[in-house]
């Protein structure tokens, strides 16, 4: 059941922002053992010659895990960016986000990366497959990273693509593929060590609206079986709101609303 | 990542550029080659030089001779040394009960002269005992060896049996003459004796290139090889017979000097100053062997860092290869880095691809390295042919020398994958996702 929201500051003239009525302050909630991850004042600053780029700006979130949360924004809103500083991809300029009970600013890159080989999964916009392997290498591919022993692999990765209904196409290359099936196994490749948060950059963005839905109910039925939390970054607001359980929408670095589905209005 | 893994993704990448790394392993092993080439000449050279010397056999070889104080004033000998000793058969038999010595036996050598279809021939004789067949001296020779230590048979040494004939094959089976001076006995207790010539009809057996004879003795090497028992059967007057005569008073012959030959070069030391100790001069030459191998380490020493330039040249050419695998791979890297790859991943992965064209570059160049060896020792031998003399191999491929080479070049590629790992595990995964 969908919380009931109320109306709360508006911060930009073309959004009105939602929150929950029981949880009127989720934003900037302190760490609760609950959250997949939480952000606690981030901001991502980097000059580009003379200029100061604010990509993300003072944001505070926290989701919560099992969620299913869309970042939905335009381009240069900062919305990848925040993906990449929740993925342990980048590091924020300030703040502290929380995820796996660790704050990710504080980790040497070793730490960060083991925690994108073993905590997190991520789906990226251009599929970003090793044209040279098959689907089944690129599946094993973090296997390999986290040192899985290679009894276990195959089973592994047959799970990961039967999930995704690939299983019958272990010996193809991405070249062989279409975009959906592409994306089909760059999803399995992110599944296969069993991640607890899944984050997706602009999944749908190289597939047709049709792909790009069936894509979205692959997302939304791995979530209900796994019981995964999942973050998505999409310009599309229909997509988001009709697979999304929540919406954080960004703009200029900075979270300008965020709210349950049924709630964020225009 | 496993090593395992690392390897197979390594040798995948490698296989994706397939051309340039092919290109590049090769001038690996050109590089490779060269050092094995040039190290393989020096190492052919150094074992068939220390092969022809032990072929002498001078260097398992103790010389003995008297002590005597022949340069005139008072004598050298200092209170605690041995009184100076005759070198008669006793002096003989307790040399040859010495540790790790194989036998002792008279350097029996004196002027004779040949006459060979009716030519006079001026040569110096050579009494062999039959166990120098062992000592490699006569390997290769044409015709036979010795069939007993009292056969009247010849071994002529070749520069001789040119002097004889220019077709020396032809020499083998034919008879010649050697005239000699033998010492006979006086009756009268004296200890005197006449000198009488003699002659001795000789059959040619063999032809040897080597010079079995080479040694100490007064007149030199011998060319004219015969049996000991021979030798020792002539009686012809030597050098010591003066000297015996000088001394008076019927005695023991005594011999002008001895021959003591070692199980191995590595007992002469041992065997030399067990002799001084017995109160005999003693000599080898095994400090000159030393010498030699000191020699051959420099030349290998020289021969290798000219090499190396050449595997020198092939690293920047692999640093080049990586470097441009880095920007083709950039994306692939921020793939690998988001999926979990540390930046030590990414530069093991690097170093494993850089190692691994060093470890193939390193088994072709050894190959390539080893036919350039057998190629030259064939144009050698070609030439040698032509110029009717023995061949020989001036290149040698040791284990050491294959273990070496594969290893020095992993090591240098390595060292230049150096930059481009580490240039590879510093990219920023946002930035390398970001590229196209």
């Amino acid at each position: 059941m969908r919380p009931c929201l109320r109306p709360t500051q508006i911060p930009s003239p073309n959004v009105v922002l939602f929150e929950r009525a029981s949880d009127s302050h989720m934003t900037t909630n302190p760490a609760s053992s609950q959250n997949a991850i939480q952000l606690d004042r981030v901001s991502r600053h980097y000059t580009l010659g003379a200029t100061a780029i604010r990509a993300v700006d003072d944001v505070s979130l926290s989701i919560a895990g099992g969620e299913f949360v869309a970042l939905l924004g335009s381009s240069g809103s900062g919305k990848s960016t925040l993906l990449n500083l929740m993925a342990g991809l980048d590091r924020p300029t300030s703040g502290a986000i929380h995820a796996d009970g660790r704050n990710l600013a504080e980790l040497s890159s070793l730490e960060l990366a083991r925690y994108r080989r073993n905590t997190i999964g991520m789906v990226f916009q251009s599929f970003n497959l090793l044209p040279r392997m098959t689907l089944a290498e690129n599946v094993e591919l973090p296997l390999r990273l986290a040192e899985v022993d290679h009894s276990e692999r195959d089973a592994r990765v047959a799970e990961a693509l039967q999930r995704v209904k690939l299983d019958k196409r272990t010996g193809h290359r991405p070249a062989e593929l279409s975009g959906g099936e592409q994306q089909r196994t760059a999803i399995a490749r992110a599944l296969v060590n069993r991640p607890k948060i899944l984050f997706a950059d602009e999944p749908t963005g190289n597939l047709d609206s049709a792909t790009g839905e069936s894509i979205m109910n692959l997302l939304i039925e791995i979530k209900e079986t796994l019981g995964m939390t999942i973050i998505m970054v999409t310009h599309e607001r229909p997509l988001a709101e009709k697979f999304a359980s929540r919406l954080a929408v960004m703009g200029d670095g900075k979270l300008l609303s965020d709210g349950a589905i049924a709630g964020v209005k225009s | 990542m496993k090593l395992r893994d690392m390897t197979e993704l390594a040798v995948r990448n490698l296989r994706e550029a397939i051309f340039r790394n092919t290109l590049t392993t090769l001038g690996v092993a050109v590089g490779v080659a060269s050092l094995v080439a040039m190290l393989s000449l020096g190492v052919g050279l150094q074992q068939l030089a220390s092969s022809r010397l032990t072929k002498s056999g001078l260097f398992d070889t103790v010389f003995v001779s008297p002590k005597l104080n022949l340069r005139g004033g008072p004598p050298a000998a200092a209170p605690q040394q041995p009184a100076t000793r005759l070198l008669d058969e006793d002096a003989r038999l307790e040399i040859s009960k010495l540790p790790n010595v194989i036998e002792v036996f008279p350097q029996i050598r004196f002027p004779t002269e040949v006459r060979f279809d009716g030519k006079p021939f001026p040569t110096v004789v050579a009494g062999m005992p039959l166990s120098s067949k062992l000592s490699g001296a006569f390997d290769g020779m044409k015709g036979e060896f010795f069939s007993s230590e009292s056969a009247d048979e010849a071994i002529l040494q070749i520069e001789f049996a040119k002097e004889l004939s220019p077709d020396t094959s032809s020499l083998v089976g034919r008879t010649l003459a050697i005239r000699y001076a033998e010492r006979q006995q006086l009756e009268d207790g004296s200890g005197g004796f006449s000198i009488v010539p003699k002659e001795r009809q000789l059959r040619i057996i063999g032809v040897v290139e080597t010079e079995p004879a080479s040694g100490f003795g007064g007149y030199g090497n011998g060319r004219l090889l015969i049996p000991i028992g021979v030798a020792q059967s002539l009686r012809a007057a030597q050098v010591n017979d003066l000297r015996d005569v000088v001394r008076g008073g019927p005695s023991k012959p005594t011999y002008a000097s001895l021959t003591v030959r070692a199980k191995s070069t590595a007992n002469v030391d041992d065997i030399e100053a067990a002799v001084k100790r017995m109160g005999f001069g003693a000599f080898s030459l095994l400090d000159a062997s030393k010498s030699l191998k000191i020699f051959f380490r420099v030349l290998d020493l020289l021969l290798g860092l000219f090499a190396s330039l050449a595997l020198a040249v092939a690293t920047l050419g692999i640093v080049n290869t990586l470097v441009m695998a880095i920007l083709e791979r950039r994306r692939e890297i921020g793939v690998l880095k988001a999926l979990g790859a540390a930046d030590n991943d990414v530069k093991r992965l690097f170093f494993v691809e850089a190692g691994v064209m060093g470890f193939i570059g390193g088994i072709a160049g050894v190959i390539l390295g080893w036919l350039i060896g057998r190629g030259l020792t064939l144009a050698t031998n070609i030439y040698l042919k032509r110029q009717d003399l023995p061949s020989v191999e001036i290149s040698s491929v040791p284990w050491w020398l294959v273990l070496s080479a594969i290893s020095f070049a992993v090591a240098v590629s390595l060292v230049a994958g150096l930059y481009p790992a580490s240039r590879a595990a510093k990219l920023d995964p946002v930035q390398a996702l970001r590229y196209e």
